[in-house]
């Protein structure tokens, strides 16, 4: 046994090796899925933990609309809820919404490329549960909040730091397993 | 009562697994012929149980029996008969118990057509067999039973996923699986070779018909896969490199090497070790690709949720399975024969070209497609591969593998001069780089090399053909007589060519693709690649268990009727989803595609409508390639030409065991 087969020897072990590096790393990340750390499905917003950006947003018709001073500036936490009229999963998400405003969370809304008369119209039909409501015609205030598609929802501690982002319909085990309990943290 | 006799038969083809494996492996310990042969018979036995469990199982489905949980959550009364049929394999128990039944197909085929195969190797690979199916059989009998009962009842099922309500879809899956499951035969071959420290000429030529099955079958299942989401998704894209995709792609590449590399062995005994190693990574990118995704690690946007639980047995059996056999491959595949030196320029060099770009897409497609999770698992960083990494990293590998696809038959083997293989080309090359100056002086670069590339390899395999039958150059009723009369492998090898020269042609072709997205109202029109389509009006049609709304379009060039498109909304009523049918019409080289996106209350609907030059060949390519792979194992020399081990059994290339 030479040092020619030696070298093969360890030439062919390198799959070996390769595999069992990634059925190990496989093992970690289903270590975590089932411990709900990782999930590949969820967006990560890079906002969490960090102060929301800058904007002023008008609201329907030239009503009053708010903008990160107000958020910043306020006294209990917001669910700042980006949402859309032409939006499905939005008019989904529309009855828990309810339930969490009824429930004395404060909602603000924005919403994300939509116009005024489509816009009355869907909050008639599917219910409004917004505290104040700002109208984001451009889409650029979304842009800055790294906002995937609506609906989507930031969860605001007073002094405007962002403790908590979900990407997608607001739906009950995502109610009650991840916000309600983010919402005592800080309270 | 029938879904418990299904559930015992699965039971029983376990216990039969758990036989086969252990008397295949040991049994040949013992020289005893007759313990030997309960190996084939038990891989019968297993392949009929699980037949029974099957038919069970769909039967459940038929006559809509919600007792079993998995009808009353995927089926219901309503659902159209064919859709009842297949629910039964569309969600993930059902498709476990599929994937059951075609791997132990696989053993019975093995018994079954296997007779010239040395009684002792064939035993080792039925017991390799048996041994897979044993870990399976065992995943879906205890934590994913597609025999689950549940009591009381419900009144009426889920019903079936509007989405997989589709002809298409129907035969896809069991098609897919037998590629992928069909590899196993491959692996087996291996693992059983390392087992008795052997790889000569007639392994070769075993193993190349059963790859060559799997391969047609993989290659078809991705190519419905293809044309499915092309049809269904409503957007007329082809490949989305979406992680489900790629798990298909991956084992296709490596098997699409084995194929080759196994030619090399048969003919000249060298790239053992390597074909041995091919054959392992094919199966367990085929099982671990399926795994993974199904375990929803990878996000796909086929989503599957995530199951830690079945995960982390599926994740034990991968590792035995394969972490097994690349343990074996280190012990045993050092001491096999060292490959012979050949010249660079000769059939073997090409096929070794051959495999050294589909082995490094092969890497790019897995890098692509592991790289996200790991990121996430090392640096804590999310992030997702797209289309732009795979079409600029995978791409520009392709193009040496087009070039060397053309002159590789060409060359004879061992040694051989590059010049005379190109004089036979030479009308290719012309076409080629005409055809390349035409769209580059255009504009269209991408669109230039594709289409190149597609007729260099078209018109090489042409030529090939051509150069086999002499055409032109003896009288032409011989020629056709020598086209009869020559090996069904060569012909086989010259279609796959072919083939994948179509599909080349189609891709480069759909980079040509217009579109326009326009809102309109009844009588309104747009004009779109010289052809003017407009909407006449919009109705209601009912459907078995679901509402449509029907767009009418006409189509007219130059002020003259072409044709009549009636893209779809449906309503489906049980699930509350609507789906888009789109309109697709062709001429065999393009494709109109009209979608009907949306409608808003004022009477306005929003369209897609698209142009798609050359898009059908994508998907003839695919089964030109399955078909080229089909008539490749009407060889006579597979079925007859029994590969005579004795005769091989030449000292320098044994090492004994």
């Amino acid at each position: 046994m030479g040092h020619p087969l030696l070298r093969r020897r360890l030439l062919l072990s390198l799959p070996l090796a390769a595999a069992t590096a990634g059925g190990l790393g496989f093992y970690i990340l289903l270590e975590r899925a089932r411990q709900g750390t990782y999930n590949p499905q969820t967006f990560s917003n890079p906002l969490v933990g960090h102060r929301v950006p800058d904007f002023r947003l008008v609201g329907i018709d030239g009503k009053h609309g708010f903008g990160s001073s107000q958020l910043i500036a306020s006294k209990k936490p917001i669910l700042l809820n980006f949402f859309a009229s032409w939006c499905v999963p939005c008019a989904g998400e529309a009855p828990y919404l309810d339930v969490i405003s009824k429930s004395g969370v404060d909602i603000w809304g924005i919403a994300y490329q939509d116009k005024a008369k489509a816009l009355a119209f869907y909050l008639a039909k599917y219910g409004d549960p917004y505290t104040r409501l700002a109208t984001d015609p451009t889409g650029r205030t979304a842009i800055n909040f790294g906002v995937y598609g609506v609906p989507e929802s930031f969860l605001i501690a007073p002094g405007g730091i962002v403790r908590w982002h979900i990407a997608g319909p607001l739906v009950p085990p995502i109610i009650n397993e991840q916000l309600r309990p983010e919402l005592q943290k800080i309270a | 009562m029938i879904p418990t006799l299904g559930h015992f038969a699965l039971a029983l083809a376990f216990a039969i697994a758990v036989a086969q494996a252990v008397i295949g492996l040991f049994g040949p310990k013992f020289r005893d012929a007759t313990v030997m042969r309960a190996a084939p018979a038990l891989a019968i036995g297993q392949f009929v149980s699980l037949v029974i469990s099957f038919a069970a199982l769909v039967w459940a489905g038929v006559v809509s029996d919600f007792t079993v949980r998995n009808v009353a959550q995927f089926s219901s009364s309503t659902t159209p008969l064919l859709y009842r049929i297949t629910g039964t394999w569309g969600n993930h128990d059902g498709s476990m118990l599929l994937w059951c039944l075609i791997l132990s197909l696989c053993s019975a085929v093995v018994a079954g057509f296997g007779r010239t195969i040395p009684t002792s190797l064939r035993a080792r690979v039925l017991g390799v067999l048996g041994l897979v199916s044993a870990g399976f059989l065992l995943f879906t009998v205890t934590v994913s039973n597609p025999f689950q009962r549940i009591w009381p009842p419900p009144m009426q099922g889920a019903g079936v996923n509007p989405i997989l309500q589709d002809p298409g879809l129907a035969v896809h899956p069991p098609i897919l699986y037998a590629g992928y499951v069909g590899f196993s035969i491959a692996f087996a071959f291996a693992v059983a070779a390392l087992i008795e420290g052997r790889v000569d000429a007639a392994w070769g030529r075993w193993v190349r018909p059963w790859t060559i099955v799997s391969w047609a079958f993989l290659t078809a299942g991705i190519t419905f896969g293809s044309l499915w989401s092309y049809y269904t998704l409503g957007w007329g894209g082809f490949w989305f490199w979406d992680p489900v995709e790629n798990v298909a792609l991956l084992p296709w590449l490596t098997g699409t090497a084995l194929i080759h590399s196994a030619i090399v062995v048969e003919k000249r005994e060298a790239l053992k070790t390597w074909s041995v190693l091919l054959a392992i990574a094919t199966f367990s990118l085929s099982l671990s690709g399926t795994f993974l995704v199904r375990s929803g690690l990878l996000n796909s946007v086929h989503s599957f949720a995530v199951s830690p639980n079945q995960g982390l047995f599926i994740l034990v059996l991968l590792g035995l399975t394969v972490g097994g056999s690349l343990l074996l491959f280190v012990i045993r595949a050092p001491t096999l024969g060292a490959s012979g030196v050949f010249a660079p320029v000769s059939r073997e060099g090409a096929l070794i070209v051959n495999n050294i770009f589909l082995c490094m897409i092969a890497a790019v497609v897995f890098t692509g497609t592991m790289y996200p999770p790991f990121v996430d698992l090392l640096l804590g960083v999310q992030l997702s591969v797209g289309a732009p990494f795979y079409d600029q990293a995978a791409l520009p590998l392709t193009a040496p593998l087009i070039v060397a696809m053309a002159i590789g038959p060409m060359l004879p083997w061992k040694r051989a001069a590059l010049g005379p293989a190109l004089v036979k080309l030479w009308y290719s090359g012309v076409i080629a780089l005409v055809i390349l100056a035409v769209f580059m002086f255009r504009g269209h670069v991408v669109a230039a090399l594709g289409l190149a590339g597609a007729l260099w390899v078209i018109f090489g395999a042409l030529a090939d053909l051509s150069e086999r039958i002499q055409l032109f150059r003896i009288p032409i009723t011989r020629s056709i007589r020598r086209f009869f009369s020559m090996p069904r492998a060569s012909l086989g090898a010259a279609c796959g060519h072919l083939g994948f020269g179509i599909t080349v042609l189609g891709i480069a072709g759909m980079t040509l693709q217009i579109h326009t997205i326009t809102v309109l109202r009844p009588g309104q029109g747009v004009t779109l690649g010289g052809y003017r389509w407009t909407l006449e009006r919009i109705y209601n049609a009912p459907g078995p268990d679901y509402a449509a709304r029907v767009a009418l379009i006409d189509v007219t060039r130059h002020g003259k009727h072409v044709m009549t498109m009636r893209p779809e909304r449906r309503f489906f009523l049980a699930q509350h989803v609507t789906t888009e049918h789109a309109a697709i019409r062709t001429n065999g080289l393009w494709n109109m595609f009209a979608t009907f996106a949306n409608e808003d209350t004022s009477g306005g609907a929003e369209f897609r409508f698209n142009v798609h030059p050359l898009a059908p060949e994508i998907w003839l390519g695919g089964l030109v390639m399955a078909l080229g792979g089909g008539l490749s194992l009407s060889d006579r020399r597979f079925r007859i030409g029994v590969p005579a081990r004795r005769s091989l059994r030449k000292p320098q290339h044994t090492v004994e065991a």
